[in-house]
């Protein structure tokens, strides 16, 4: 099908796909064993620009838009759905910075973030605060001319590798979401470490860490916008994420099903290809079909973001629900046509089935999508 | 420093198929590529640049479509790419090919105010031939050293380089200008960028003439070329030899008179 993409957009989907079946495919699989943080690849992604693309150009970047992150991280997820959050990540870490900091935040942290020269990753989640953002317990208390910060972020993607943090923290207890501020935190600043490395499933590289705020004091010029925004923050932050997440699932998605094809009409059995049966063609062609959609649908959400269009909520919500979804789908699927063999790790349709399941689950469980949608739909009918 | 790299755009498969009646490759439906050996002299071309500062200009001679070459040179990083391209070229063979390529050297020399390093690839993945780079250099008469599998290192004057063999390497120091030809163990070329894509893209490419180069029409295309192609075929296997035995004075004995007869 036609995406009707600009010629930007296709040299960024030529350019991710080559640096994923050349630089990422061979590795992947050594990532998933080690969990180690795959600064080999972000070397090559950020010497070929990609952490450009989602960054305005008067800052380094190439002044690309959510659309333009989708086809990226699809394209890198085709390879390794880990690699590609460890990407993506940096780009959730970013946006606060690009959507909401000041003129001079925005030159002293995006040309570095633009150029891959330091990697980012955002911090909301806590240990009793997961989907429900407004339980943060850390805290950010002025005085003077600082803020000092005490509390543990955990689940932190790129969490003790990325030198940039945009860190959400309470600076008034008392009002609830609308107390949280936003804060840029580089690594190196006294008073932050990193607690606990996860063992995780699925996306084994993407490294993710506990963060520990033990009265760590910075300049009051790092707080994003103003106090009591960080809860816009976030949510608008999510916004232009998500279809970035469902970007993932549905790469994840493509290249599971992409290695069941070629496996289908490689494996013969009762004398023929397995792709000659019925029962697996149309497993096959029910894969393609909800892929096919997850695309039309993850683009459309991106465009509508990239368009300035209001209440993308709905739609980013949409996208990343159903384009995970497919993905489980899929890669379940995909692991059926493989049979014993899919089971095993000397392929890697098993590795597609666990890198898939995250993505029902972070930037806003499944649960808490269908949550956004209906609350959408109800106001709008109210209007 | 002044940087010049010869490319050339190459069939992208190992099995050319050749017109039996024309002995010429069959092109059709094979996509092009750069040579993948002049992909190393375009990374070290571009490092050079990093290190020392400079210009990379890429070259190279053939039909109007090898434009898409340049464009991927200039997206790894090269600053600009001329294509030297004529009909009177068609049917060039090594030696007019080198003489052609050294004309639009000196003239790309003479508008960049001279021109260090010409890097070549140690050669074409078609033709197999190794000769333009060496041909170039002795056109232009300036010192060449091929297989080069590491610069050492460039001064004012002089560059030392390694020149892979088979036992070992050399290591050259070696006069600039000088023609340098490259093996794949010098670097590991480098993926393009998005921007480099971007500039490739709009690249306002120079094209030039064989009148533009003030080549000699007596030394280019097929009455320039010295060689001509009678049969192209695929040599048929060598049947076992035989083994002699016995004395070692016997058998030379036997030895001879076998070659004799062979000559015979």
């Amino acid at each position: 099908m036609d995406y009707l993409l600009t010629d930007e957009q296709k040299m960024i989907q030529e350019l991710a796909r080559k640096i994923a079946d050349d630089k990422i495919r061979p590795v992947a699989a050594k990532y998933d064993v080690s969990e180690e943080y795959p600064w080999e690849v972000i070397k090559v992604l950020a010497e070929s620009d990609l952490f450009a693309i989602f960054v305005p150009e008067q800052y380094g970047g190439t002044g690309g838009g959510v659309l333009d992150l989708c086809i990226a991280t699809e394209e890198l997820s085709r390879a390794c759905g880990g690699i590609a959050v460890c990407y993506a990540a940096s780009a959730l870490g970013t946006f606060p910075i690009i959507l909401f900091g000041s003129d001079e935040q925005k030159k002293k942290y995006l040309p570095d973030l633009a150029k891959g020269k330091k990697v980012a990753a955002f911090a909301v989640t806590e240990p009793e605060a997961g989907s429900d953002a407004s339980a943060i317990k850390t805290t950010a208390v002025k005085k003077g001319d600082y803020y000092v910060l005490n509390g543990t972020k955990h689940f932190i993607t790129n969490g003790g590798e990325a030198q940039t943090y945009t860190v959400v923290a309470m600076t008034n207890k008392s009002k609830g979401a609308r107390g949280a501020s936003a804060f840029i935190i580089e690594k190196g600043t006294p008073g932050f470490t990193f607690g606990k490395k996860e063992e995780k499933l699925g996306i084994r590289t993407a490294v993710t860490r506990e963060l520990v705020f033990n009265e760590c004091k910075i300049p009051k010029e790092n707080l994003i916008a103003k106090e009591g925004m960080g809860f816009i923050v976030t949510m608008r932050t999510f916004d232009m994420s998500r279809p970035g997440v469902a970007a993932q699932a549905l790469g994840i998605a493509q290249g599971a099903f992409e290695a069941a094809l070629k496996y289908s009409r490689e494996r013969v059995q009762f004398g023929k290809p397995i792709s000659s049966f019925q029962g697996i063609q149309w497993m096959l062609a029910d894969m393609a079909t909800s892929i096919e959609a997850a695309r039309a649908l993850v683009y459309s959400a991106a465009r509508a973001t990239d368009a300035g269009a209001k209440d993308i909520a709905k739609a980013s919500a949409m996208a990343k629900l159903y384009a995970s979804d497919v993905a489980m789908k899929v890669t379940v699927d995909a692991v059926q046509i493989f049979g014993g063999y899919g089971y095993m790790k000397d392929y890697p349709v098993e590795k597609y089935m666990r890198d898939a399941k995250i993505t029902q689950i972070y930037e806003g469980t499944n649960q808490i999508q269908r949550n956004i949608i209906a609350l959408q739909l109800i106001k709008e009918l109210a209007k | 420093m002044n940087i010049i790299v010869c490319i050339k755009q190459v069939p992208e498969t190992t099995e050319v198929r050749i017109n039996p009646e024309t002995n010429t490759l069959i092109r059709e439906g094979v996509k092009s590529i750069i040579n993948p050996f002049d992909m190393y002299a375009i990374e070290e071309g571009v490092r050079l640049k990093e290190k020392f500062g400079g210009k990379v200009v890429v070259i190279t001679m053939g039909p109007p479509q090898a434009e898409t070459a340049l464009r991927e040179a200039i997206s790894m990083g090269a600053d600009e790419g001329i294509l030297v391209s004529d009909r009177a070229f068609a049917g060039s063979d090594t030696w007019a090919t080198s003489y052609t390529l050294s004309c639009a050297i000196r003239k790309a020399g003479l508008e960049q105010g001279g021109f260090d390093v010409v890097l070549c690839g140690k050669q074409a993945s078609d033709g197999d031939t190794a000769q333009v780079g060496p041909g170039i250099s002795t056109f232009l008469d300036i010192p060449q050293v091929t297989y080069v599998k590491k610069i050492e290192e460039i001064k004012e004057k002089n560059a030392r380089v390694e020149r892979m063999t088979e036992e070992g390497y050399d290591i050259i120091q070696v006069p600039l200008p000088v023609l340098l030809t490259v093996v794949k163990e010098i670097n590991e070329p480098r993926l393009p960028s998005l921007k480099g894509m971007m500039r490739a893209k709009s690249a306002k490419l120079i094209n030039w003439s064989g009148k533009d180069i003030q080549a000699d029409p007596k030394n280019i295309g097929l009455n320039g070329s010295p060689t001509k192609v009678v049969k192209i075929f695929t040599p048929s296997p060598r049947s076992g030899g035989q083994i002699l035995k016995g004395e070692t004075a016997e058998v030379v004995g036997k030895l001879v008179s076998e070659l004799r007869s062979e000559v015979h």
